[in-house]
């Protein structure tokens, strides 16, 4: 059996919530549209994250796909990101639709609203994930079969739920506590499921990619393409490498300067080089290796920070209590049948909410200040709950009580 | 006169206590030179207001927070306006024959020595808080420390804004009780803007037309102000009374632990933050509430309970602050006494005829409040000094 790499990117943009005061709760029901001098408004990055980001991405991609009938690639997309470049930039949602029309990418499940709502409430979740079915239906005219949940925070009862949703495969961190003497590069399946089979991010080889590439201060800067193969074809005991990370990953976590660009355009051919290597989505990995254990997972893993859980989420109590209160909302927003309600508390649900209250200021902290358009997690707070207060002024005007 | 701040760029009661007396002094015939360090839209014609330097306000507010002293260490900018301030003031001493300097607060006290030196005039030093005030019980900034021991050593007087500062001053720096005469703060309410018809505060209204009671805070987010003690209070509060809501309006070295501290005690729905506010937003902070808590470790003075009750709003004070010693119609704890803070809370949210008993009493006790008592009370101290050293 030949060796594959599994390259899978993640694409998602949130609603990010303006500096909303409790002055505008009650008054101005839009906690997401910034005024035009706002460089942190969603529009002004979803244009400046198109342009540096998806467009190139994409083009690449495209051509690389077209170019070599071995290479293939996984995406997801969340519905966030769906609705907002349909409104600000048809153009690269365009884009999207060109490079899975190749017939060579697959679309992986996830919650629409890039939620953490699995571990709150399993019918909202179960929603979600109806929603973003639909919505790739309609704009990609694929049903995934493959499911990611956000953040990849992955358990044994997501193995479970998923499994008896009818999921062929999961996608997990390869994190060591998990893993054991093992590694990542095999098939996996999840203890107590039936036909689930569970595909774990190389997350060294991965984060070679995502975080370090650009790195100077990085031992193995710069990374060409020739010695990152070197590195996968050295590999022993292998047969798949699950390269997962961010879509943005290229031109905009990795600036277009580091030469992240022309290293994606070289590692596609250097790999296929060799006869022996190949390229698969994820479905087709299910499909042609063997799985070669069971994987338990009792507490809750992630692909972020040192710790790979939930503490980047909800490792504080502004995290804890700020996620307590959206949720504690569900039947009144769900009861009112208001959907622009329904839609602005999904919205809330982002995960990314959470990840700016975070206060980890340490190695992870760098990451989080780069992400957060809010100069502390307190003002990320404060807008936050603002925008949930301004939640539950509609929910009174519509006569449920608060 | 030396003062650190005016209105409208006061960063908490000294500016308002100075530019106050400064205007029921005028009205009693005292013609006055205040100098501040910086230019000023404040515009009177009950009094001359000297620049130290051309710099407006708006520059220089970053440097010139009269009440950081723990930044007074690292900061140059605090120093070498002090300096320029100094020099100023002694040079204009020496130029006018003026009967009395009177300086306003540690930030005034070198340039207010130096110009004893230069002119020999009597000195009055007025203090509205000391460094352990303004510490929250700690001995706080050494070197601030300093500046204030002398300032109170060389002044042939000093005026204390409540006789808890005085008991205070004494204490903390060895100076004669009979050396200190109190003036209590005041209220105009003439100068106090007024309310319309409509509150910003909308969606706290809405809490309110929804059966929430509403319990706010005004001022500096410091350790001096005591809102750690009011969030775990408030904890209790919420515990009993689930529909209530604290507003904490204003800003400080504080901001992110509150908030922080509020999410860990398990109240961070029920706590509004919104920033620090003046105008309307401010007026209308204290007259959306039900209840002003003003639970400060230590207030020398303490206007702000006054003011919410000139917006209706009646207050819970700390006993630990100057205007306790003048204000009856409110209900009052001591600052450590979480649980009795939280008892009286609830108690006065539970019963309306208590509230509105309290706030017809309060009402007509600061109608009678004027600043002219202290005026009066200001001038006569000048006029045993003059004749003293004349």
């Amino acid at each position: 059996m030949k060796k594959s790499i599994i390259l899978y990117l993640h694409a998602h943009q949130p609603y990010r919530v303006k500096n909303y005061s409790i002055f505008e709760v009650g008054k101005n029901h839009d906690y997401f549209s910034c005024d035009d001098s706002d460089s942190n408004g969603n529009q002004k990055i979803i244009d400046k994250v198109s342009e540096k980001s998806y467009l190139p991405t994409n083009k690449k991609l495209i051509h690389l796909l077209n170019s070599y009938p071995d290479f293939k690639v996984s995406l997801s997309i969340t519905g966030t990101l769906i609705t907002e470049l349909e409104e600000w930039a048809p153009d690269v949602l365009q884009s999207f639709v060109d490079l899975v029309n190749t017939g060579k990418v697959e679309i992986v499940a996830e919650t629409y609203h890039h939620s953490l709502a699995f571990f709150y409430s399993l019918q909202e979740f179960e929603i979600q994930v109806r929603m973003h079915r639909e919505k790739i239906e309609s704009v990609f005219g694929q049903t995934p079969k493959v499911f990611r949940n956000t953040e990849l925070a992955y358990n044994n009862d997501l193995a479970i739920w998923a499994d008896k949703a009818g999921y062929k495969g999961l996608l997990a961190e390869g994190w060591d506590k998990v893993l054991g003497w093992r590694n990542s590069n095999h098939l996996y399946k999840p203890i107590n499921t039936q036909n689930v089979k569970l595909l774990m991010k190389n997350y060294k080889l991965s984060d070679d990619i995502a975080f370090r590439f650009g790195n100077r201060n990085w031992s193995e800067w710069p990374l060409t393409a020739d010695k990152y193969i070197n590195w996968i074809n050295d590999s022993q005991d292998s047969e798949i490498f699950n390269l997962f990370m961010d879509y943005e990953t290229f031109g905009e976590h990795q600036w277009e300067d580091t030469g992240i660009f022309d290293f994606l355009e070289n590692m596609v051919p250097i790999w296929l080089k060799d006869s022996n290597n190949t390229f698969m989505t994820v479905s087709e990995a299910i499909d042609n290796y063997e799985v070669v254990d069971a994987i338990d997972v009792p507490e809750t893993i992630t692909w972020a920070d040192t710790e790979r859980d939930l503490s980047a989420w909800l490792g504080n109590a502004m995290q804890q209590q700020a996620i307590k209160a959206i949720y504690s909302l569900s039947s009144k927003i769900l009861g009112t049948d208001d959907w622009s309600l329904i839609e602005d508390w999904r919205r809330l649900q982002t995960s990314d909410h959470f990840y700016y209250m975070c206060t980890k200021y340490f190695n992870d902290g760098d990451i989080h200040a780069y992400f957060s358009p809010y100069k502390t997690p307190y003002d990320a707070t404060i807008n936050f709950m603002n925008a949930w207060h301004d939640l539950r002024f509609r929910l009174n005007e519509k006569g449920v009580e608060i | 006169m030396l003062g650190w701040e005016l209105p409208p760029h006061n960063s908490g009661g000294l500016g308002v206590a100075c530019f106050q007396l400064c205007k029921s002094l005028a009205k009693n015939n005292v013609d006055i030179d205040f100098v501040l360090p910086y230019k000023t839209d404040q515009e009177n014609d009950f009094m001359k207001i000297h620049s130290t330097t051309p710099m407006h306000f708006s520059k220089l507010k970053n440097h010139l927070n009269a009440y950081d002293g723990m930044d007074y260490l690292s900061s140059h900018a605090v120093t070498s306006e002090q300096l320029n301030y100094e020099h100023f003031v002694a040079e204009k001493a020496k130029e006018n024959e003026y009967d009395i300097i009177h300086a306003h607060d540690w930030l005034t006290f070198r340039a207010a020595m130096k110009a004893k030196q230069a002119t020999n005039l009597p000195l009055i030093v007025h203090v509205h808080s000391i460094e352990s005030d303004r510490s929250g019980g700690e001995s706080g900034n050494p070197i601030i420390r300093d500046i204030e021991r002398l300032g109170l050593m060389m002044a042939d007087k000093v005026i204390a804004v409540s006789q808890m500062t005085k008991e205070s001053i004494s204490r903390e720096y060895g100076i004669p009780l009979d050396k200190i005469s109190v003036v209590h703060n005041s209220l105009d309410i003439d100068e106090l803007g007024e309310l319309d018809d409509e509150n910003v505060y909308q969606y706290i209204e809405l809490l309110k037309s929804s059966g929430y009671k509403i319990v706010t805070n005004v001022g500096r987010l410091t350790i001096q102000k005591n809102i750690t003690g009011l969030l775990q209070a408030a904890k209790d509060v919420i515990e009993v009374l689930p529909k209530t809501i604290f507003l904490i309006v204003g800003d400080g070295d504080q901001y992110q632990e509150l908030i922080a501290l509020s999410a860990e005690l398990g109240i961070l729905p029920n706590v509004i933050f919104a920033g620090f506010q003046r105008g309307k937003k401010w007026r209308d902070a204290f007259s959306v509430a039900d209840l002003f808590v003003m639970p400060s470790v230590s207030e020398p003075f303490g206007i702000t309970p006054l003011e919410a009750i000139n917006y209706g709003t009646p207050s819970l004070i700390s006993y630990q602050s100057g205007v306790s010693e003048i204000y009856k119609n409110c209900l009052k704890v001591d600052f450590w006494d979480k649980n009795e803070m939280a008892n009286k809370i609830i108690g006065f949210l539970r019963n309306d005829s208590l509230a509105k008993t309290m706030t017809e009493m309060a009402t007509d006790e600061i109608m009678s409040m004027n600043w002219d008592k202290s005026a009066k009370a200001t001038i006569s101290e000048y006029d045993k000094h003059k004749k003293v050293l004349a």
